[in-house]
C-alpha cells in the first residue's frame, strides 16, 4: 500500500461515537424504511388475494390474525407512522430549520412520542389490544 | 497525460458512491411529500377495513376514489422505497457488482409489484 494511503485522515467509525437518541433515530428511519419496503410485498399480496381468491384471502387473514401476524402488522403500523413522522422532520431539516444540536435533541423526543402515540391510537381504533392477541 | 487538460472539477465529478445525486435527492423528497397525505388516507382506510370480511373489502375497493388513491399510494410507496433502497445499497454494499445487481433486482421487483397491484385494483374497480 502506498504511503499516501496511510497518511489520509480516517472518518471516525460508528463504534467511536457515544450512542445518543438522534443517531439511533437516524438508524431507525432507515430500518423502518427497509421494513416498509419488505412490507409492500405483504400489501400487494393482500390486494391480490382480496381481488382474485377467496381461499388465499382466508389463509392470509388467518395468518394476520395469529400472534406472529399481529406482531408483523403492529411492527408495520409503527414503521409506517414512525417513518412518516421522522420523514416530516427530515423535510423540515431540508429547509435549513431545526438544525441546532439542542433542537435536534428535543425534536427527537417529540418524534418518538408522536410516533408511539399515533401507533397505539391507530391500533386501538383498528380494534386491537384489549382482549385481542395483540 | 489527458489530465493536464481537464479541470479539477471534471476529474472529481462522478467519483462519489452514487455517481449522481441531485436528481435522486429531489425525487426522494417529492415522493415523500406526495406520500404524506396518502399515508394518512391509507392508515385511516386500513383502520376502517380492519376485521372486515372479503366482500366488504371488495366493495370498498370498487369505489373509483378508493381505487385511484390506493393505486397512487402503492405506486408512490414503491417508487420511494426503490429510491431509498438504492441509497442503502450505495452506502452499505461494497462490491460494485452486488450493488448494481441489488439495484436492478429492486427496480424490477418494484415495477412488478406496482403493475400487479394496480392491475388488480383497476380490475376490481371496473369489474367486481
Amino acid at each position: 500500500m502506498p504511503m499516501t494511503m496511510n497518511e489520509r485522515p480516517l472518518s471516525p467509525h460508528l463504534q467511536i461515537y457515544k450512542v445518543e437518541l438522534p443517531m439511533m433515530l437516524s438508524g431507525l428511519h432507515r430500518i423502518t424504511g427497509i421494513a416498509l419496503s419488505v412490507g409492500s410485498l405483504l400489501l400487494v399480496a393482500w390486494i391480490e388475494s382480496a381481488v382474485y381468491s377467496a381461499e388465499a384471502f382466508a389463509v392470509l387473514s388467518r395468518f394476520l390474525g395469529s400472534f406472529i401476524g399481529q406482531l408483523i402488522l403492529f411492527g408495520w403500523t409503527f414503521s409506517l407512522i414512525y417513518h412518516s413522522v421522522s420523514g416530516v422532520r427530515h423535510l423540515i431539516w431540508d429547509t435549513g430549520r431545526l438544525l441546532e444540536v439542542a433542537q435536534i435533541n428535543s425534536s427527537s423526543k417529540i418524534v418518538v412520542a408522536v410516533a408511539i402515540v399515533l401507533t397505539v391510537l391507530a391500533w386501538i381504533l383498528g380494534g386491537g389490544f384489549p382482549g385481542g392477541v395483540l | 497525460m489527458n489530465h493536464r487538460y481537464r479541470t479539477p472539477l471534471s476529474v472529481a465529478r462522478g467519483l462519489g458512491s452514487s455517481k449522481d445525486g441531485l436528481g435522486h435527492w429531489w425525487k426522494q423528497r417529492m415522493t415523500a411529500i406526495a406520500l404524506l397525505p396518502l399515508v394518512v388516507w391509507f392508515v385511516v382506510s386500513m383502520i376502517a377495513l380492519a376485521g372486515q370480511d372479503r366482500v366488504h373489502v371488495l366493495n370498498w375497493l370498487h369505489a373509483p376514489l378508493h381505487a385511484v388513491v390506493f393505486s397512487l399510494f402503492l405506486v408512490m410507496s414503491l417508487y420511494h422505497a426503490d429510491l431509498g433502497l438504492r441509497k442503502i445499497y450505495e452506502d452499505y454494499v461494497q462490491a460494485r457488482w452486488l450493488q448494481l445487481s441489488s439495484r436492478i433486482a429492486t427496480d424490477f421487483a418494484a415495477v412488478l409489484l406496482g403493475f400487479a397491484g394496480v392491475f388488480a385494483l383497476l380490475r376490481q374497480a371496473f369489474g367486481g
